[in-house]
């Protein structure tokens, strides 16, 4: 075995060296000389002026959301999501830490992978981003008004949650896959038994249509292969899904070589309305599960955690008719449809081909009944019934592909380097640009939809080696824009980013930049420890736990002087910003807290901990430099003895508040 | 009906619009305000430009001592009455009246009109130098005398880091405009009068 992964190397460089190599063809300055200078002002975004495009590039292991312009590659915003972030208070907070729990209990960290955008008719709306947590499966959802979480979902009966979170075209569901498939229910089994025991999920949730609130609606529950990647159908192949299985050799070890035997592994096409329409006449198992529905209201300004301990459960081998499965070389990554919903592309990782299945040839195949035998009860389509072509020899390592509506389909290829540009339906290549270095994913702004913007291209890289200033032996990886208007690709420009890239959606600024919140009204503030006025300011002792209602605004707290804070006690900050201004947040830290930073945008009211272990007098102040009295914006708490008999007052200049 | 007759009721019924319009905008534009603070004046209150501007404007303010603006002011409680009454008489003057009337009302107008301005510019003046003794920053002109902060009655003035613009709002217009009317209707009447 180890001398089949062996040869497998050997022939990939083989290849490689062969075929010239865009490294070597192109050369690394390929952007010095006479064209750099157009590129410089293709990328250039005079200051004060707007970039045409927002691109929410994934964090990756960093577990957030970056955002960045482009065509500027400028990073304007990175949103905390699946880790907490101390910078923002995100997770640390009394408000935002119910948005990590899990039935794992609270986690701090995340693997960030799939962001997409919603959409409406098949056209990215720019109301909310989903994105996908592999380690601990869960999906959330950030408002493209607020730039915040909004919420978190856990998914259940799954484990790596890769071939996750695509919306439908009218973000009808948002689905998650299990990548690492696992005993449903969990339990207790000898991890060699693993073939035909371990289990995948494919589920669907639901989407709001007004607040956005996900449901998981439905499970499918599947072969125990590894769902890697998925999309939607759209247009004629609206109500379907698609999902790459590699591991179809369900191997429970060495999978580097053992999961890749197979010669053929699958895409499985699942008839999501026909799965609804089961749900509807509820013809559908109900399981016992327990996963965390973790949610922020806009009222209250703080998250809530429910545990849910139903999901409804359709089995993919008893039911005919709700899945299919389409045979694809070797261990396919990506599965992207075409803009008119036709093609489906799957990118097997270690294929000398990318492979093309037609819609139309799909359905035909169903009808005719042409199956190629079946799995766990599941009908396998003939490859010859459902292929429409394939991009011969296109590059080594495809991974993944978008489209930028002009016929065109642009494939990543990771082994050889490049981005490959290709035409649909006579699948020839039309030309190849080198990637510094080892490309993951790549993203058009809309490519991933009916209508996509076909300007930019971003490559998302894994290595970036010598492309920027060394920093040591963790170096960024990094993103690569391309312009692609011309029949030829451009490279633009490099840019590093967050974490990992391992994915990214794109949308033009429009729909997005004029319409987010600047502030949050005061008067809508429903948080139950708000504080409206410094007038009612307060310290309110409850045992051991004192609460302060304190206020913020230019440039002082109300109070700034407390007393009869004991040591032993529980101190929560309940701090209001009072401020109804754009761009006035103010910050608040306690010395010696175990905790972070709050920090506040006008309108809303966030709670820190404190436990004071010191007598003393202990002060706060501002951390965000919000005016040109800023520095004055600091007070005291006075910590007496356990049991000491020091008054509770609370003061601003003195004089006490209430 | 005499097209003066029309003319003087229709204009001074235009002193309505006051209860509808502001009569003034002060605007307060600094490289970190792009879009300028402001505040409409109207004669029963003072409102935002954008939202929470007047909170703004007194928070603003604060650094530099000066009081903030007040919800209530005396003004507020005499001038409806003063143009509810205003608008009757013009009224009852177009129904009843002689042309001569009409210049009457006009000029008894344009007096209030004049105290009502001198009246806004001693506000201004009071709220502009009426400084808090403890104010966080004090500024002396060149002559060693305490910098004022009154914005300007009308026009634009530098003010700090802030430029203030002062200027007629619609509400401004509209009353000029019914007085005009009450004025032509005079001129008018004693051509009407003429003719027969
Ligand atoms: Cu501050």
């Amino acid at each position: 075995m180890l001398k089949q992964a062996l040869y497998g190397l050997a022939m990939a460089s083989f290849v490689l060296t062969s075929c010239g190599g865009p490294a070597a063809e192109s050369g690394k300055k390929a952007t010095s000389g006479a064209l750099s200078g157009s590129a410089a002002e293709k990328v250039y975004v005079a200051p004060g002026e707007y970039d045409e495009f927002y691109a929410f590039i994934s964090g990756g292991f960093s577990g957030q959301l970056a955002v960045y312009g482009l065509p500027s590659g400028r990073l304007f915003r990175v949103i905390p999501v699946f880790s907490q972030d101390p910078e923002k208070g995100y997770g640390y907070n009394e408000e935002t830490k119910p948005l990590l729990n899990t039935s794992h209990g609270f986690v701090p960290w995340g693997d960030a992978h799939h962001p997409d955008i919603s959409q409406t008719a098949g056209k990215v709306d720019g109301r909310w981003v989903f994105i996908n947590e592999n380690n601990t499966p869960r999906i959330a959802r950030v408002s493209l008004k607020t730039f915040e979480t909004e919420e978190i979902i856990e998914i259940p009966n799954s484990a790596g949650n890769h071939s996750s979170s695509f919306v439908t075209e009218n973000s009808e569901y948002v689905v998650a896959g299990t990548r690492f498939s696992v005993p449903v229910p969990q339990r207790d089994m000898p991890i060699n038994e693993a073939k035909g025991n371990f289990k995948g999920s494919l589920s669907f949730l639901s989407i709001d249509q007004e607040d956005g609130d996900m449901d998981l609606a439905f499970q499918i529950r599947m072969p125990g292969f590894d769902y890697d990647l998925s999309h939607p159908g759209r247009g004629k192949s609206h109500g379907w899904f698609f999902f790459t299985t590699y591991n179809t050799e369900e191997a429970h070890t060495l999978l580097e070589v053992n999961a890749s035997q197979n010669d053929k592994d699958f895409i499985a096409a699942v008839n999501w309305k026909y799965a609804e329409q089961l749900i509807a006449e509820g013809k559908f198992e109900e399981e016992t599960t327990n996963y965390a529905e973790n949610e922020w209201d806009h009222h209250t300004h703080m998250a809530t955690t429910t545990m849910k301990k139903k999901v409804k459960v359709l089995d993919a081998s008893k039911i005919p008719g709700l899945v299919y499965f389409l045979p694809t070389p070797k261990s396919p990554h990506g599965c992207d449809v075409s803009p008119d919903g036709e093609y489906i592309i799957g990118s097997g990782k270690l294929a000398a081909e990318l492979t093309a299945h037609s819609f139309t040839k799909m359905l035909k195949a169903i009808e005719d009944k042409a199956f190629d035998g079946e799995q766990y009860g599941i009908p396998v389509l003939q490859y010859e019934a459902v292929n429409a072509g394939a991009v011969k020899n296109p590059g080594l390592g495809p991974l993944h592909t978008e489209f930028d509506g002009k016929g065109n389909a642009y494939t990543t290829f990771f082994i050889s380097s490049e981005v490959v540009k290709w035409k649909l339906g006579t699948w020839e290549v039309v030309d190849r640009q080198p990637c510094y270095y080892s490309v993951g994913h790549l993203m058009i702004p809309g490519g991933n939809s009916r209508e996509p913007f076909g300007k930019y291209l971003v490559a998302m890289n894994k290595i970036t080696k010598d492309r920027y200033l060394s920093t040591g032996p963790e170096v960024c990886q990094s993103a690569q824009l391309y312009d692609i208007t011309g029949e030829k690709m451009e490279l633009l420009l490099d840019f590093p980013t967050i974490g990992e890239p391992h994915y990214a959606a794109g949308c033009p600024k429009d729909l997005i930049h004029d319409k987010t919140t600047k502030l949050f009204k005061l008067e809508e503030n429903n948080h139950p420890y708000v504080t409206k006025s410094e007038r009612e300011a307060k310290v309110v002792r409850e045992g051991n736990d004192v609460h302060i209602y304190m206020t913020m605004i230019r440039s002082h707290f109300a109070p700034d002087n407390i007393e009869g804070v004991r040591v032993g006690d529980r101190v929560f900050f309940h701090i209001t910003n009072l401020e109804q201004d754009y761009d006035v947040p103010h910050g608040f830290s306690m010395i010696g807290a175990n905790t972070a930073e709050l920090l506040i945008m006008p309108g809303r009211t966030e709670t820190s901990m404190w436990y004071p272990k010191q007598v003393g007098v202990w002060p706060f102040y501002c951390t965000d430099f919000c005016s040109a009295l800023h520095q004055e914006m600091q007070g005291y708490v006075r910590v007496s003895p356990k049991g000491a008999s020091t008054p509770l007052t609370w003061t601003l200049d003195d004089d006490p508040l209430q | 009906m005499k097209k003066s007759r029309i003319l003087m009721i229709v204009g001074s019924l235009m002193l309505l619009s006051l209860f509808i319009y502001p009569l003034w905008n002060i605007q307060l534009e600094a490289p970190q305000y792009p879009i300028p603070l402001g505040m409409y004046i109207h004669i029963n209150k003072i409102t935002d430009e954008q939202p929470h501007d007047v909170k703004n404007i007194n928070l603003m303010n604060h650094y530099v001592g000066m009081q903030e603006i007040p919800e209530h002011m005396l003004e507020f409680d005499l001038f409806p009455p003063i143009i509810i009454g205003m608008a009757i008489l013009g009224v009852l003057i177009g129904f009843k009246g002689g042309y001569k009337w009409f210049l009457g009302w006009f000029i008894l107008m344009s007096a209030l009109g004049a105290a009502g301005m001198y009246d806004f510019y001693l506000w201004e003046y009071e709220y502009g130098h009426n400084l808090d003794p403890k104010a966080i920053m004090k500024f002396i002109n060149p002559d060693g005398t305490q910098m004022g902060f009154q914005p300007p009655v009308f026009g634009s003035k530098v003010i700090l880091n802030f430029v203030a613009h002062s200027y007629p709002a619609t509400g401004a217009y509209t009353l000029l405009t019914g007085m005009l009317m009450t004025l032509i209707a005079f001129f008018i009447g004693k051509k009407e009068l003429k003719k027969t």
